[in-house]
């Protein structure tokens, strides 16, 4: 019986133990500063997680999430620096290409019948590369000012990274709970024939996904390059895949048909917050890196295992 | 064969699930060499009880008691080594591999580390040889028929030395030929003095092979009866714990209106020059082999597919589906084969699997009106009688006949006027069935028209106006009411009429 009652909110009770745990051994966790420090730190995992968890739901996968927030850095940066753009349309010029993109992706995918994880893997592999021929491997900076605004501004308290995270966010969740898109993405999911033949325009439905993944990798983007004002060829180096344990640590299944924004919310908070914490603990990175591994493998291996007992 | 000696015996067997009863004190006594009939409606305990038996569902209380052994508790392993094996519906085999392969996976024959694929085939051979199974040990399963791929299955219990196979609606995937087998494969294993349990939902193949039969319902055992003493309507009566005075429920004999539906000289899909014409308020039944192309030519209709020649009119108006979603603009809804597959999304609940087909238009800008989704689901859950506590389970939690209510309930929700039914009571007991029936006749009633293909004769014959026969992607024959006939079906299925 309390195991049925954990099933579902395991994740937020990891996140719940993980507060208590920092706040205690590190005093300094609590404190207003260091919280707001978390959410802007995880504000670009949070938008791109937004993309994944769609294409998640849909039964494929977006490798390509890191090399478009690379693409849009160094392009964006270019025609800003370079090509004397006005930042604004330089970063719609930026969007539109990742949107381009996925919607690309999704066109392999859909119409050679290539599967989801060689069609994006391939695309990543190829845009870092043109990311390094674009920079010639050299950072670009000495954008206009104003620019710094998305990604190191504020609006009242709250620094606008946390704002755009939390409209995407919201949009996402929206969209998977309340509209007709959403519903669809988890019956596609769940059983693509079975939507092809309730008349789902189950094409459009994929499109629609990583089109948005796209979108979302891109806006990512455009805030990461705002705040570290340089564009860099390494800038979003297997950010993909920090998505992808984010997400997955919130419960979508990588098989599709199921998973909700809300956790997601947890497994990225989840994965801000180990950062933030074990670098207040003074832990280096590498031992970061095997915890959050250690934490992955806890997290989805509870939730299997509860799936499996329940099953019985 | 048949002895008195008891090979297996449950004894007050209980199993409860989250607000159910799957199974309630359950006696059940398995004589050596014996072909025991299981039978009972969808929902009835049958799955649950074989899953105690072989491990794979651990009961609440009681025990089982195989070979004068007691165990409270099967488990896989133990089951194999008390000489339990199954036979379920989805086949347990890897396509990729050979048929001796399969039959000695997980117990190869190996030097070392190394596997012996020669001693393999020879042994699996051996057994093939044994049963009178005419298969290529080397064969890939993928290149085997499903009747082919169940022999495959049965000789790896034997090889297994199983004493005691149960088999779950084995006929169920079968063509009529491949039954013939099947029922050649029961007897020469009861020969051997192999006792076996035979799940079926098919009344011929219950009297054909039973020595005895146990009859279960809502998760309790009625009754244990001797085959020669019964007859179908007392076993069905015992079933459904009702009288069903007659198999097919009667229609008031419509007079059909004008045409709706005029098919000419289509061709593709593996179809070849097929033209009908249907009227409204007929039941228009397909008959034809398992392959004929019956299910290909409703891809046609229904916009799966795409025609490479040849016209549809509906209502005197040449249509085109591109997609299933232009068909059902059209009034056309399809209520495919194969449940699982093709019609159910499992994850979802039932009023989001009822909704699925019509979610934009009760949408308003993108956004899903739920109360509208939930009184049509409700109303569609009265008026079918879907039992359920709620409409917000998920589908999956539901006995098959239920999930197929609630499929018939999305393509009800679309208004559609034209409705194809593909094997619409496969795997579903017999009590459903009547009911399925009784909401078909309620359509036509209501005015819709009904194509329905069927492998059953029984169900053709019964329910049917007029009957097309295809084979080989062409249509072979057409019978109106009074030149129905089994005899007449199967030779122009099998193409020598």
């Amino acid at each position: 019986m309390n195991l049925r009652f954990i099933k579902g909110y395991g994740i937020y009770l990891i996140l719940l133990a993980l507060i208590i745990f920092f706040s205690v051994v590190a005093p300094a966790f609590m404190r207003f500063n260091n919280v707001i420090n978390v959410a802007r730190q995880v504000s670009m995992l949070g938008i791109a997680a937004v993309g994944m968890t769609f294409v998640l739901i849909l039964g494929g996968i977006d490798l390509s999430i890191g090399s478009l927030i690379t693409l849009v850095n160094i392009v964006a940066a270019w025609l800003m620096v370079k090509g004397g753009v006005n930042p604004w349309l330089a970063c719609a010029l930026g969007l539109l290409m990742t949107v381009a993109f996925g919607f690309m992706n999704d066109w392999i995918i859909a119409n050679i019948k290539m599967p989801p994880l060689i069609v994006t893997l391939a695309t990543m592999t190829a845009l870092e590369g043109a990311a390094y021929i674009i920079s010639d491997g050299l950072p670009i900076f000495g954008f206009p000012k104003g620019f710094s605004f998305l990604g190191q501004g504020y609006i009242g308290p709250i620094p606008v990274p946390v704002i755009v995270m939390v409209i995407i966010l919201t949009i996402g969740s929206f969209m998977l709970n309340k509209t007709y898109f959403g519903r669809h993405f988890y019956a596609v999911g769940g059983n693509e024939e079975a939507s092809l033949l309730s008349g789902i325009n189950v094409k459009r439905i994929k499109y629609l996904a990583y089109t948005l993944s796209g979108l979302f990798a891109g806006l990512a983007g455009i805030v990461m390059l705002s705040r570290t004002n340089s564009g860099q060829a390494v800038a979003g180096k297997g950010f993909e895949f920090d998505v992808l344990t984010a997400v997955v640590l919130g419960g979508v299944s990588v098989n599709g048909g199921t998973g909700k924004i809300s956790q997601v919310v947890a497994g990225v908070l989840i994965i801000g917050i180990l950062s933030n914490g074990l670098v207040l603990l003074n832990v280096n990175t590498y031992w970061q890196m095997v915890i959050k591994g250690i934490v992955l493998m806890l997290a989805v291996g509870f939730d299997c295992y509860q799936k499996n007992s329940v099953a019985k | 064969m048949v002895t008195d000696e008891s090979v297996l015996r449950l004894e007050n067997i209980t199993k409860t699930y989250p607000g159910v009863v799957a199974l309630k004190d359950v006696n059940l006594e398995l004589r050596a060499g014996e072909v025991h009939a299981l039978v009972g409606e969808n929902g009835a305990g049958k799955s649950t009880l074989i899953k105690c038996c072989t491990g794979a569902v651990v009961p609440d209380s009681g025990s089982i008691i195989v070979n004068g052994q007691r165990f409270d508790a099967m488990t896989p392993t133990l089951a194999v080594e008390c000489g339990i094996g199954v036979i379920y519906q989805e086949f347990n085999l890897v396509e990729e591999l050979s048929a001796a392969e399969n039959i000695f996976l997980g117990n190869e024959i190996r030097n070392g580390i190394v596997v012996n694929q020669k001693a393999m085939a020879t042994e699996a051979a051996k057994v093939f040889q044994e049963l009178h199974i005419d298969i290529d040990p080397n064969a890939p399963i993928k290149n085997l028929t499903v009747g082919y791929q169940q022999m495959v299955e049965i000789a790896k219990a034997v090889s297994k030395n199983s004493r005691i196979l149960i088999m779950d609606e084995p006929s169920a995937v079968l063509t009529n030929a491949e039954v013939a087998s099947l029922y050649e494969m029961v007897r020469k294993l009861k020969s051997r003095g192999v006792t076996i349990v035979y799940i079926s939902h098919r009344m011929d193949e219950i009297f054909e092979l039973s020595d005895r039969i146990t009859v279960m319902r809502d998760g309790v055992k009625v009754e244990t009866l001797k085959t020669a003493d019964t007859n179908i309507d007392e076993l069905i009566k015992l079933m459904v714990g009702r009288e069903l005075k007659e198999t097919f429920p009667p229609r008031a004999a419509a007079p059909y209106g004008e045409t709706i539906l005029e098919v000419e000289g289509l061709c593709g899909n593996g179809l070849r020059d097929i033209s009908f014409t249907l009227h409204k308020g007929e039941v228009l039944g397909f008959g034809g082999l398992i392959g004929s192309g019956r299910t290909e030519l409703m891809e046609l209709i229904f916009g799966v597919k795409r025609p490479e020649s040849g016209t549809i009119r509906l209502n005197g108006k040449p249509i085109l589906s591109k997609t299933p979603g232009d068909a059902i603009r059209h009034g056309i809804a399809l209520v495919p084969e194969d449940r699982k597959r093709q019609g159910a999304h499992l994850e979802l609940q039932i009023d989001q699997n009822i909704s699925i087909a019509i979610l934009k238009s009760i949408s308003t800008r993108t956004v899903v009106n739920r109360k509208a989704e939930e009184s049509i689901s409700e109303r569609y859950r009265e008026s079918l009688r879907i039992k359920t506590p709620s409409v917000k389970q998920k589908i999956k939690n539901l006995s098959g006949g239920n999930q197929q209510k609630v499929i018939l309930a999305k393509w009800l929700a679309t208004n559609p006027d034209l409705i194809i039914f593909d094997e619409p009571t496969r795997g579903i007991d017999v009590g459903a069935k009547y009911e399925i029936y009784k909401l078909m006749n309620a359509l036509i009633e209501e005015g819709k028209t009904i194509i329905m293909i069927s492998s059953e004769m029984e169900e053709l014959i019964g329910m049917s106006d007029r009957i097309l026969v295809l084979h080989d992607g062409k249509i072979t024959g057409e019978l109106g009411k009074a030149d129905f006939s089994q005899e007449a079906i199967m030779n122009l299925a099998s193409g020598v009429a």
